[in-house]
């Protein structure tokens, strides 16, 4: 292995010994000079996954998440320079990595802190303004998710987590299952609990349905669903943009 | 398309590199700072804080997008989707300048996230001028190309670093960015004489300065080894470096790159002010 | 439920709703929450700090390093005590 394809291996895999070439200033060995280079990826890689999700680090505590970083970021670089994408498929090396199994819910945490940066970093659209039309008028519109919503479903009670990982004065999480709905009033994306319902609703809007269609189906599928509390989550959140 | 009357160059005064965090106080008052620095990764993204962010400095300020990813100096072709996002980030802001840096940072393994060294021979001279002229025919604008901090050597090294990007400014008429830190971390872990480097850099294809704060360390030989951290204040040696820059170049514009731990506003401004004390050395006698 | 009585409760739902977004409307500008998502995932062109072992030591999950395992805020359940059940497979919407 030659150039930088052996200096790239060896970044990555600390067993492997400096690649042939490379020295200090006087000839010798480059030795710690190497190791630089080795620092600067493992850490700049670990600090990105560190702020990128914070909730599985609260979760897990920060030497156990420096660790288990340096597992992930060695088989996984980032697949481009865009920092802010990266760890797409952490949650998926969660879900398979031996030490957190007992966590069961980490992987879901893990995809509701990178589906706030996405969310984050989504294309702005014009909100869902229902001013000045009355009820009727508004049950014939065709609003879409905005691409910032992003809808999440658990077996685990993951915004309870969340919630109690970010919030000091939250309660415990309950238990049980819980759905999230990510939406973005202007720039900050916040997770909201979605009640009983909401994902079918949330699916129905990502059609060409009218309001009143999208609700009647989600009363067929759900038929206890709160539908005025579903429908009030999507107007306050922002998580609507107007139809085409 | 941003308004026709934002300014197009980079003014010869001090900048600093941006930070989200300072978003209000900047606007609020940026005291000496004449124009802003932005990592264009970070600016990829559809939508959101950031590009607002970004649109509302850029009617302010000149922005200058400094490119921490596209590692010219790879052995692999260019990767053409992120040069196209540059295109698309250079299109829309329309910034006073493009500038990257000296180094790669991807490779079959995938990004690395730093800023990697490369042996300075005729094959790699060739490849970097390769990559420079693509660059510059994409984003149709002449780049600067920065001199790294660097803490080893190549043994099939032929040239010397600023031999090497003189010939790189010559052969595709790029123009440079000279890291005056830089310049003191790669003297220091490398063993050359600073301001005989400066001395020989080609000064006239020099458009931009940076200045930053770096780590020291020693080597397995207790030797000093500098890291290139952008954690800390800039030290004297390398503002008298600085210094000795201007006095031969005159007024070029100045960059304060603080990118770990990254300060209070004020902090920042102060290092800014400290630049432009040295521009405008009539002011700062008074 | 008839279509009739179906859709006075759609009405009802959207007038509610309506009612909601409007309040909620002036307060857009000032309710700004960011969970330090602005400063996640940036790209810089600093080097580390310093030459710290991270970058080159190893860890073998299999073997003790692993048994400190989650120091943090290792949430239990209400009820449950934490025993939660398999993970299945996710079912997350990408925006459309």
């Amino acid at each position: 292995m030659t150039g930088q394809t052996g200096f790239a291996t060896a970044l990555l895999d600390p067993a492997r010994p400096t690649p042939e070439g490379l020295m200090n200033p006087f000839g010798g060995p480059a030795g710690k000079r190497f190791d630089v280079y080795r620092n600067n990826v493992t850490v700049s890689l670990t600090e990105a996954l560190e702020t990128g999700f914070p909730t599985v680090r609260k979760l897990v505590g920060d030497a156990f998440f420096k660790a288990m970083a340096g597992v992930y970021l060695r088989a996984n670089p980032p697949a481009d320079p865009r920092l802010a994408l990266y760890g797409t498929s952490f949650p998926g090396f969660l879900a398979r990595f031996g030490p957190v199994a007992h966590l069961a819910y980490l992987p879901d945490v893990a995809r509701l802190d990178l589906g706030l940066r996405q969310s984050y970093h989504a294309a702005d659209a014009a909100p869902f303004d229902t001013g000045g039309m009355d009820p009727a008028e508004v049950l014939a519109q065709r609003p879409r998710l905005a691409p910032a919503t992003l809808v999440l479903s658990s077996r685990h009670p993951v915004h309870g987590i969340w919630r109690f990982n970010t919030d000091p004065d939250a309660p415990r999480p309950p238990a049980g299952q819980q759905d999230v709905l990510i939406a973005r009033r202007q720039f900050d994306p916040v997770p909201h609990l979605l009640p009983p319902g909401g994902i079918t609703l949330a699916r129905a809007l990502k059609g060409r349905l009218t309001l009143a269609e999208a609700m009647t189906r989600t009363l067929a599928v759900h038929p206890s669903a709160d539908i005025a509390a579903l429908v009030t989550l999507m107007f306050t959140s922002g998580a609507l943009t107007p139809g085409a | 398309m941003l308004d026709s009357s934002a300014p197009r160059a980079l003014p010869a005064a001090a900048g600093i590199g941006y930070k989200a965090q300072h978003f209000t106080g900047l606007m609020a008052d940026p005291g000496p700072v004449a124009w802003l620095e932005i990592h264009a990764e970070n600016y990829m993204g559809a939508g959101g804080r950031p590009l607002a962010q970004l649109r509302a400095l850029a009617e302010r300020f000149p922005i200058s997008v400094h490119g921490v990813g596209l590692s010219i100096g790879g052995e692999a072709p260019l990767d053409a989707d992120h040069l196209s996002r540059l295109r698309h980030l250079c299109d829309w802001l329309e910034p006073a300048s493009f500038s990257e840096h000296l180094a790669w940072s991807t490779h079959e393994t995938g990004f690395l996230n730093d800023l990697l060294p490369l042996p300075y021979t005729d094959a790699t001279l060739a490849r970097v001028c390769d990559h420079i002229d693509r660059v510059q025919e994409v984003l149709g604008r002449r780049m600067l190309l920065e001199n790294p901090s660097t803490y080893l050597a190549f043994a099939e090294s032929e040239m010397d670093e600023v031999s090497f990007l003189s010939e790189i400014a010559r052969r595709t008429g790029c123009g440079l960015l000279l890291d005056v830190n830089n310049v003191f971390v790669s003297a220091t872990n490398q063993g050359w004489d600073a301001r005989a480097y400066v001395d020989a850099f080609p000064l006239d294809a020099v458009g931009e300065i940076h200045l930053g704060g770096h780590d020291e360390d020693t080597d397995d030989h207790g030797r000093p080894l500098l890291i290139d951290s952008h954690g800390r204040a800039v030290i004297d040696p390398v503002w008298t470096l600085y210094a000795h820059t201007i006095a031969r170049t005159g007024p070029r514009p100045t960059l304060i790159e603080w990118d770990n731990d990254v300060p209070p506003l004020p902090e920042l401004l102060a290092e800014a002010a400290r630049a432009a004390a040295i521009l405008t050395p009539v002011e700062a006698a008074r | 439920m008839t279509i009739a009585t179906k859709s006075f409760a759609l009405l009802g739902a959207v007038t509610a709703a309506v009612t909601a977004a409007g309040v909620t409307e002036v307060q857009a500008q000032e309710q700004e929450k960011c969970y330090g998502i602005s400063l996640a995932g940036e790209n810089d062109c600093a080097a580390g700090p310093g030459t710290t072992c991270a970058g080159t030591s190893t860890v073998d999950y299999q073997g003790n390093a692993w048994t400190f395992v989650a120091a943090g805020t290792c949430v239990t359940m209400e009820k449950d005590g934490g025993r939660m059940g398999s993970l299945e497979p996710l079912d997350r919407d990408l925006p459309a």
